[in-house]
Parts: structure tokens; C-alpha cells; sequence
């Protein structure tokens, strides 16, 4: 019987696909099956979630070359049988969905934020014109590529029934030489979990970043930024970026400082429960999406909030 | 060697409206997407270090001609434009079919850059496919490029790790958006950019058919509700009081 597919590389994200693949099966019938690519670990962690679980152990298959993975991705999902494949939407993941629905020639969907089954059909949504708009949109190919925006989906829970089977396939010899791998120096924030957000952008001056700070602990919270702030000015670590291409956060409240509020930043922030947002211009957009909106210099209000919160 | 950058021309973002839910793309004048630009200025860094050529390609409808200019203008040597009205909001298959078939009429190309995603769609797949057309190997999400001869050194930027790669040329690379400050060209180049070399190529040229049936059906796009009270705060009096009855503070 044809089945889902589904693979990433992170352990984390394998178990949300999984939860989203349960979705479909129920509302489709298919059932599935995972795979994992030389990780012991995780193929055992998978076998524990209940997944029948396919393991390529080859050493010469690297993951950092996206044509190889591909392949193997390709050849899986036609010694099981599928018809959809599920991959997460991090960066590995966006960028080997491509390329494996080129050769499955399947109609692709990435970064789908949520899904479900209407007439044996998977209807996904999406962030459009760059977040402006959420687009549903469903795959007409009998092959389908889905890839998962991260933390879109919860992981899944233990369920029993887990298998392990080995499976082996052809590969040809790669034109990518990892010289090197560094891990980036992350923090150990985590924005999306914070409740409370101070996000600052681009009318801030470096100088403040202290009294921003200062105003996160004060209330409890956590600092975050626009996307310029980490990767132009380089302030902050990309890790606290809010956004498209940054985190989609959904704290209690959320206090955004000197940011202008184009479609590539609100998506990010727009799930909010209460919005304040400061900004010396009063035609600023951010201030259009806020609870609370004050038309003010940043240089003035950040010292005199510091003060009125105790510091 | 020929260096090959894609770039899309996408409306003006910050331009579009949105009415009763539904965006106003109408009269939105075009632009080519952000994240191309940073592709097309590595491209111009790379050719003025390596003394290569840079072609910029594109497919879209008839507008392309004049919104291409700018690359012309900031550092492209030559344009390969697929031109037909009926290539507004086309899918992502399609357009990887038109620009593989495009740089497969360019002799000599060593690498072929991509924005990590397009302006409208960001959907980061038109590299990856382009590439599989090709037979060629990739990487997605660069944050650095190096050429020494028949090979380059990558870096490839993923959320916790940063990969350095060797890779045989040709090789198609995907930029990260914000790795490179593009230049705003000057007027004088503007106005040379109307004289740069330009190959404009239909669809029969390419000998690519649109398929009746498409991969991807959209059943609705619409801005999400919104519902927020929108008061005005006058003083960091106000501010407090107002954090105060929310209860994040003196809780
Ligand atoms: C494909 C794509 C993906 C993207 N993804 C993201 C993303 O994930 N996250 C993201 O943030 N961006 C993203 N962007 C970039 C986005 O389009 C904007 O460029 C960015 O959000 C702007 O950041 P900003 O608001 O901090 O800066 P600006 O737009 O420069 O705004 C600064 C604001 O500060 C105000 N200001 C200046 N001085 C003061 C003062 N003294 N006091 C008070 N206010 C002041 C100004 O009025 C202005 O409104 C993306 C873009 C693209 C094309
Ligand atoms: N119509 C097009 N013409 C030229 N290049 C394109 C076109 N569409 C997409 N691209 C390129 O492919 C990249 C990824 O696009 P996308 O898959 O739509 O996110 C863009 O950043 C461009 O470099």
C-alpha cells in the first residue's frame, strides 16, 4: 500500500513530521514509514516513538551534499512505496525538497505551517508575498514533497509497534568535500518560548542595547531582534532574529522598539496576545498592528522606562 | 568562464495593499526580489576577482526587460530574459524548467548563483530544482564563496553549524539574504545598462511546453484577521499604567 514518507536529519524535527504524518494518515489511509540516515541514535528513538523505521547506514553518503541525500530519498520512497514525503523546512530540509521533487517530479510545498485532509486531498498553509498573506494550497501530482516549517507541529508522543529494518542503496561518489563543520555559538535563549518579548530594530542605537536589556529582565523577559539587527549590525546572534526567515513567536506580550513593520518581520510577531510598539514615526506600519502605539524618540522614552521599571 | 546569476522580478512588497483580506498587486511596480540583489552582488564580486563574465537570467512576463536594467546597471554583463506575459505566477517547476533550459544555451558556466529565496514566494525550491535539471551539484544557504580554479570553497550557513565545503565546479549556489551590502549603481551606469548585450528568447526557442495541468492548485490567499486596539500611548506614564493593567508588571 503507498505511504508517507518522512526524513530529517534532527531527531526533534523527525517527530514533528511524525505528528503531522499521523494527521494525514488518519484522514488519508496511508500509513508511515521513516527514515533515518546514519544515526543510530535517532533510528532507535524512532523505533521507541512506535514509527517503522528504515535505517541507510553508508558512510559515504554526506549529508552536506543535497543531490546525494536526494537520491537516497528517492530511492526510499520507491522501495516503500510512497507517495508523499514529508521534510522539515529548516535549511537542509528546504533545500533538498526542491531538489527531490525535481526528481520525483512531484509539485513541492515548503515552509507549510499547517495542514489538513479534506477528500483524501492535503490542504497546506503558507506564508505568501512575504507573509503579507497565508495561502492554502494543495499538490495535484500524484507525488507529493511537504516540508514543514519547524515547531509547527508538536512532537509526537510515545505510541508502541516501532520497527527497524536496514535498508541499503546505490550511491555514486560525491563532488562535495566537507573541509570543515563549526558549530555556531548559539545562546540559550529561546525566543519562542519566552512570554514576554523586547524587540528591538533598527531604531535603536548600539548604546541602548543596554537599557533594551535592562527593560527584558526588568519584565521578565527576553530580547529579540529585526533581521538587520543580527545580520547587518550584528548586535545580537541570529537565534533572537523574529520573522520569515527568523522565529515565529507567540508570547503574552511583546514590546517592539524601532521597527518599521514590513510583511518579512510581522509574520514573526503578528500572533502576539498584546503588542506595544514604539517609533519616532507615526506613519511607522508597526504602529497600525499594536494594543498600544507611541509616536516617540527611543533616546527619550528607553532611559525614563529604565527608571520607571526600577533600574 | 561565465558566471550565471537568476534573478526574479517580484512586485514591490512594501507596495502591495490589502483590501477586505485580499492583496492589491495591480499597479504595484515591479522590482527585482531583495535577497537576488545579494546574489547578483557576490556574482560581481566573484567576476571582478576572477576577471570572468557575469550573465544575469530571468523569466517573467514582458516587464522583465525594463526591471532587469538594474542588474545590468550594478555589474551584469549580459542579459538571458524568457519573455511572455504568460509566465506571471508561474510555478516554481516551470520556472526551474525555463531558466535550466536558459543556461543551458550559455557556454562555459562555472557557477550559477540563486537567491536563498524570492521575493514574493520565498519558497527556496527554484535553485534546487535548476540544479537537478542540470546534473549539478549544490549549496543552499551560503554565506561565503571562493574560486581557485576548478574548484570553489563554500560556506554553507545552517541554523547550528557552519559547513566549509569543496566543491567541483560548476556548482549551483544559493545565497543567504544580507551576505554582501549590493551596490546601488551609479548614473552613468544606468545609462550604459540600456546598451548591455540583452538575448531575449520565447518559449518556442526554449522548446518548453506549459503543461495544462499544474503541479500546484492555491484555493485561497488572504491576510489573516487581525484584531488589535490600536490606543495611543502619550507618555512612559501611560506606558506603565498601561503594563500595569495588562498585569506584566507589579504582578
Ligand atoms: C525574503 C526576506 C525575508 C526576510 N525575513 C526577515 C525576518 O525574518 N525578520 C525581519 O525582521 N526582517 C526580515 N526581512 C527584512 C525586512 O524586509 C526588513 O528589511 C526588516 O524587518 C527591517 O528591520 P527594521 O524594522 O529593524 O528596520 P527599518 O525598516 O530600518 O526600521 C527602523 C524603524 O525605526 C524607527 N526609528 C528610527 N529612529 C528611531 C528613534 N530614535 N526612535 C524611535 N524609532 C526610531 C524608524 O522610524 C523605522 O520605522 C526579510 C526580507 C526578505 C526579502
Ligand atoms: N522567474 C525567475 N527568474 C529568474 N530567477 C528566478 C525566478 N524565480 C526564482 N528565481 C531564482 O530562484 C530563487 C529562489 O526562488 P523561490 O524558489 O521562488 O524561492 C530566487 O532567489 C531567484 O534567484
Amino acid at each position: 500500500m503507498a505511504g508517507i514518507l518522512i526524513y530529517s536529519e534532527k531527531s526533534k524535527l523527525a517527530l514533528e513530521l511524525l505528528t503531522a504524518a499521523r494527521l494525514i494518515a488518519k484522514g488519508t489511509g496511508l500509513n508511515i514509514k521513516i527514515l533515518c540516515i546514519n544515526s543510530d541514535k535517532q533510528a532507535e528513538e524512532m523505533v521507541a516513538q512506535g514509527a517503522e523505521t528504515y535505517h541507510i547506514k553508508e558512510q559515504n553518503l554526506n549529508l552536506a551534499d543535497t543531490a546525494a541525500v536526494a537520491s537516497a530519498l528517492q530511492q526510499a520512497a520507491g522501495k516503500l512505496d510512497a507517495s508523499i514525503v514529508i521534510l522539515s523546512s529548516n535549511r537542509r530540509g528546504k533545500e533538498l525538497s526542491g531538489r527531490l521533487a525535481q526528481k520525483l517530479d512531484a509539485g513541492c510545498l515548503s515552509d507549510v505551517t499547517s495542514l489538513q485532509v479534506k477528500d483524501g486531498k492535503v490542504q497546506c498553509a503558507r506564508n505568501a508575498l512575504g507573509g503579507a498573506t497565508i495561502a492554502t494550497q494543495q499538490i495535484e501530482t500524484d507525488m507529493q514533497v511537504i516540508a514543514l516549517a519547524p515547531r509547527s507541529f508538536e512532537p509526537a508522543g510515545l505510541q508502541d509497534s516501532g520497527s527497524l529494518k536496514e535498508m541499503a542503496i546505490e550511491i555514486e561518489s560525491s563532488l562535495i568535500k566537507v573541509l570543515e563543520s563549526r558549530s555556531k555559538a548559539g545562546d540559550a535563549a529561546d525566543i519562542e518560548a519566552a512570554d514576554i518579548l523586547v524587540v528591538v530594530g533598527q531604531g535603536m542605537e548600539q548604546g541602548d542595547m543596554v537599557l533594551a536589556e535592562s527593560i527584558a529582565r526588568a519584565l521578565g523577559g527576553e530580547i529579540a531582534c529585526s533581521k538587520p539587527v543580527a545580520t547587518d549590525k550584528k548586535w545580537l546572534p541570529e537565534d533572537r532574529i523574529v520573522g520569515l526567515s527568523g522565529k515565529k513567536c507567540k508570547p503574552q506580550l511583546a514590546i517592539i522598539l524601532g521597527i518599521s513593520g514590513q510583511v518579512q518581520f510581522n509574520v514573526g510577531i503578528r500572533d502576539a496576545n498584546t503588542i506595544i510598539a514604539i517609533n519616532n514615526d507615526e506613519n511607522a506600519y508597526i504602529l497600525q498592528m499594536a494594543d498600544y502605539a507611541m509616536v516617540a524618540d527611543l533616546k527619550e522614552v528607553l532611559p525614563e522606562l529604565n527608571k520607571a521599571l526600577g533600574y | 568562464m561565465n558566471i550565471v546569476v537568476a534573478m526574479k522580478q517580484v512586485p514591490d512588497l512594501q507596495q502591495v495593499r490589502i483590501k477586505n483580506r485580499e492583496p492589491v498587486i495591480e499597479g504595484v511596480p515591479f522590482t527585482l526580489g531583495i535577497i537576488d540583489k545579494n546574489a547578483l552582488e557576490a556574482g560581481v564580486q566573484l567576476k571582478e576577482a576572477a576577471g570572468s563574465n557575469l550573465i544575469v537570467v530571468s523569466a517573467g512576463n514582458e516587464e522583465v526587460e525594463e526591471t532587469i536594467k538594474e542588474a545590468l546597471a550594478a555589474g551584469a554583463d549580459e542579459a538571458y530574459l524568457v519573455l511572455d506575459d504568460k509566465l506571471d505566477g508561474m510555478e516554481s517547476s516551470l520556472t526551474a524548467s525555463l531558466l535550466a533550459a536558459t543556461i543551458q544555451k550559455i557556454d562555459d558556466v562555472g557557477l550559477v548563483l540563486f537567491g536563498e529565496g524570492s521575493g514574493d514566494n520565498y519558497s527556496g525550491q527554484v535553485g534546487s530544482r535548476v540544479a537537478e535539471i542540470l546534473g549539478l551539484p549544490q549549496v543552499g544557504y551560503v554565506s561565503k564563496i571562493e574560486l581557485d580554479g576548478t574548484v570553489a570553497r563554500i560556506t554553507r550557513s545552517l541554523e547550528d553549524c557552519e559547513e566549509l565545503l569543496e566543491v567541483q565546479l560548476p556548482v549551483v549556489v544559493t545565497v543567504m539574504g544580507g551576505i554582501n551590502e549590493p551596490r546601488i549603481p551609479s548614473v552613468s551606469q544606468i545609462l550604459k545598462a540600456g546598451r548591455k548585450p540583452k538575448e531575449i528568447l520565447d518559449l518556442d526557442d526554449l522548446d518548453i511546453e506549459i503543461a495544462e495541468d499544474k503541479k500546484i492548485s492555491t484555493l485561497s490567499n488572504l491576510a489573516p484577521e487581525t484584531d488589535r486596539k490600536r490606543v495611543a500611548v502619550k507618555s512612559v506614564t501611560e506606558l506603565i499604567t498601561v503594563l500595569q493593567a495588562e498585569g506584566f508588571v507589579g504582578r
